[in-house]
């Protein structure tokens, strides 16, 4: 945070200066928290129009990176439209949102241009079933999203296109100071001439535990996969039983990394005993000139 | 100043630094307050003489310069410089010793630094317990497991006057971790936070300050550190599980739909 004149000892920040900082403290903001850090930040700025102009900057990107469900639309770079406008492929509708207050202010029916062909919209609409059973099965508090993002025009077979789906699920739990959010994003080029189906998936996980203390989880995972280029129904399964199987061996996965943490990983950082099994003999100043000796017979320290 | 605080609460603790500085930009006129209040991972330096790192923190700062407990100067070189008295310094040199063996008991490696001085006002002193370990493949960490892996430990002392035999120790101490693992299977999974508890204990000083003021230490970072794993850290797992429960529960649920 350099400064920028040097004309006083305590140089004011400039707007910019003091807009980027806003901003960065948005941007930073864990799932679902984003709303208790505008209200902080506000008191420690005292200054409504840098924040905001930095909030009009900083919640759309806030917003489509966590995929947030404003409406029955899942908000992401997959569905916009424009900044403001986000399609929801299921129902043919664009919902209108503010970003900052984080509602939808209007919803009006997709035009033909915004929509896939039919032909596209056969493999969607498939797949958007089976995604929708399985997030309902696996997900208590899931929302999920089909978006063509490349080729959406093409009307029949002999062309390449690109859906990705969003899962993302929420659990906001302020009033026992613990958040956390899922996010799934997967991509699926079908390629027409080799007849397959190349698939991408990136996994984020994240949890927030706050009370009397600070705790944050971070855990990502990218995956890949392939099947055949079936018809639109059995494409749609194939890929639904595909992110299933990933996404549920991810989280045993994790769950085997938690696991491991008290007793292997942790240890790394700090045992809970002393390779003796006892607790540390303060008392014994004399055993200590012992040790002293023995530790540097050994060559022990750096 | 609440809302910088809160502010710092919400944030990564992994960008904590990067929070603070902010803040300080923002809030000059609360820079004392917010710098006491905050803690930050802990620096080191070299202290080329005794050939051995020491460990930076505002107790054993004097303008810009930081002394070393291991050769008592300043780095770098000060005038007119804050040491503790003759007497304190021997126990200094007595608690950085022990302190180092206790380290390494518990740690494997690391840097530890103690930092004694007087309190103005009454007969008693302050004692600050300083470690820091790197447990990741590349630093410290014995078992190869950790990417990343970082233990900041902060303890202040307050040791009241002797009296009767007794002295009051009141122990704030403060853990900062983060950890990172990158495997197959789970891909990088990071726990990051840090939490701050106190500790007020009266007790007689035939054993001596170390001892009591070890073993309060000891105590209090074995509290700390199964707090973390199983409260904080557990609490994440039980929001992951809640998120997406795992199969079996699922599975469970299907006879009845």
């Amino acid at each position: 945070m350099a400064d920028e004149e040097d004309e006083s000892p305590e140089t004011e920040l400039s707007y910019d200066q003091k807009k980027e900082i806003a901003k960065w403290f948005l941007l930073n903001a864990p799932a679902g928290e984003i709303n208790y850090v505008a209200k902080d930040l506000k008191a420690v700025l005292s200054d409504e129009e840098v924040y905001n102009e930095a909030a009009m900057e900083a919640f759309p990107v806030y917003n489509k990176s966590h995929m947030i469900c404003i409406g029955r639309v899942i908000v992401s770079s997959y569905s916009e439209i424009t900044e403001n406008e986000y399609l929801d492929p299921r129902t043919a509708q664009v919902a209108i949102v503010d970003h900052v207050k984080q509602i939808c202010t209007n919803v009006r029916p997709a035009d033909d241009e915004e929509l896939p062909s039919s032909y596209i919209e056969e493999f969607r609409c498939a797949l958007d079933a089976e995604i929708q059973r399985y997030v309902s099965e696996s997900y208590p508090k899931g929302v999920s999203a089909v978006n063509c993002v490349k080729g959406k025009d093409a009307d029949g077979p002999g062309s390449n296109f690109e859906f990705v789906v969003i899962i993302t699920a929420m659990k906001l739990s302020p009033q026992n100071f613990c958040n956390g959010s899922w996010r799934s994003v997967w991509n699926i080029d079908f390629q027409d001439e080799s007849q397959v189906l190349d698939i991408k998936g990136k996994l984020q996980v994240g949890a927030h535990y706050f009370e009397e203390g600070n705790v944050e989880l971070d855990a990502k995972k990218e995956f890949q996969d392939s099947t055949i280029f079936q018809s639109a129904d059995d494409c749609g399964i194939a890929i639904a039983n595909i992110i299933r199987h990933h996404e549920t061996e991810y989280l045993a996965a994790l769950e085997v990394a938690y696991s491991k943490l008290p007793d292997n990983t942790f240890k790394d950082l700090r045992r809970k005993l002393p390779v003796t099994r006892t607790l540390f003999p303060w008392q014994n100043t004399l055993q200590f000139s012992l040790t002293r000796e023995v530790e540097k017979e050994l060559g022990l320290g750096k | 100043m609440e809302a910088a605080l809160g502010l710092l609460r919400r944030m990564p603790p992994k960008q904590s630094e990067t929070a603070l500085s902010a803040l300080l930009s923002l809030l000059p006129q609360h820079s004392s307050d917010l710098l006491s209040q905050v803690d930050l991972p802990l620096q080191v330096l070299r202290d080329a003489e005794s050939r051995k790192d020491f460990i930076l923190c505002e107790y054993n700062r004097d303008a810009d310069s930081y002394r070393s407990p291991w050769s008592n100067k300043y780095h770098p070189p000060l005038e007119d410089a804050l040491y503790p008295s003759s007497e304190l310094r021997k126990l200094e040199v007595e608690a950085n010793d022990i302190f180092a063996i206790y380290r390494d008991q518990y740690y494997e490696g690391g840097i530890s630094s103690v930092y004694m001085w007087e309190e103005d006002d009454n007969e008693g002193f302050v004692a600050c317990f300083l470690i820091k370990k790197d447990g990741s493949k590349s630093g410290h960490g014995r078992r190869g497991c950790l990417e990343e892996g970082a233990w900041d430990a902060i303890h202040v002392i307050q040791v009241g006057p002797e009296e009767e035999e007794m002295a009051q120790y009141c122990l704030t101490s403060t853990i900062m971790l983060s950890l990172t693992t990158d495997d197959e299977p789970s891909g990088k999974f990071g726990l990051s936070g840090s939490i701050r508890r106190q500790m007020k204990m009266e007790l007689a000083v035939a054993e001596g300050h170390l001892c009591n003021m070890g073993r309060m230490i000891e105590e209090l970072e074995g509290k700390l550190r199964n707090s973390l794993d199983q409260v904080y850290f557990g609490k994440t797992r039980e929001m992951v599980c809640t998120l997406r429960p795992p199969a079996e529960i699922v599975q469970m649920r299907l006879p009845d739909s």
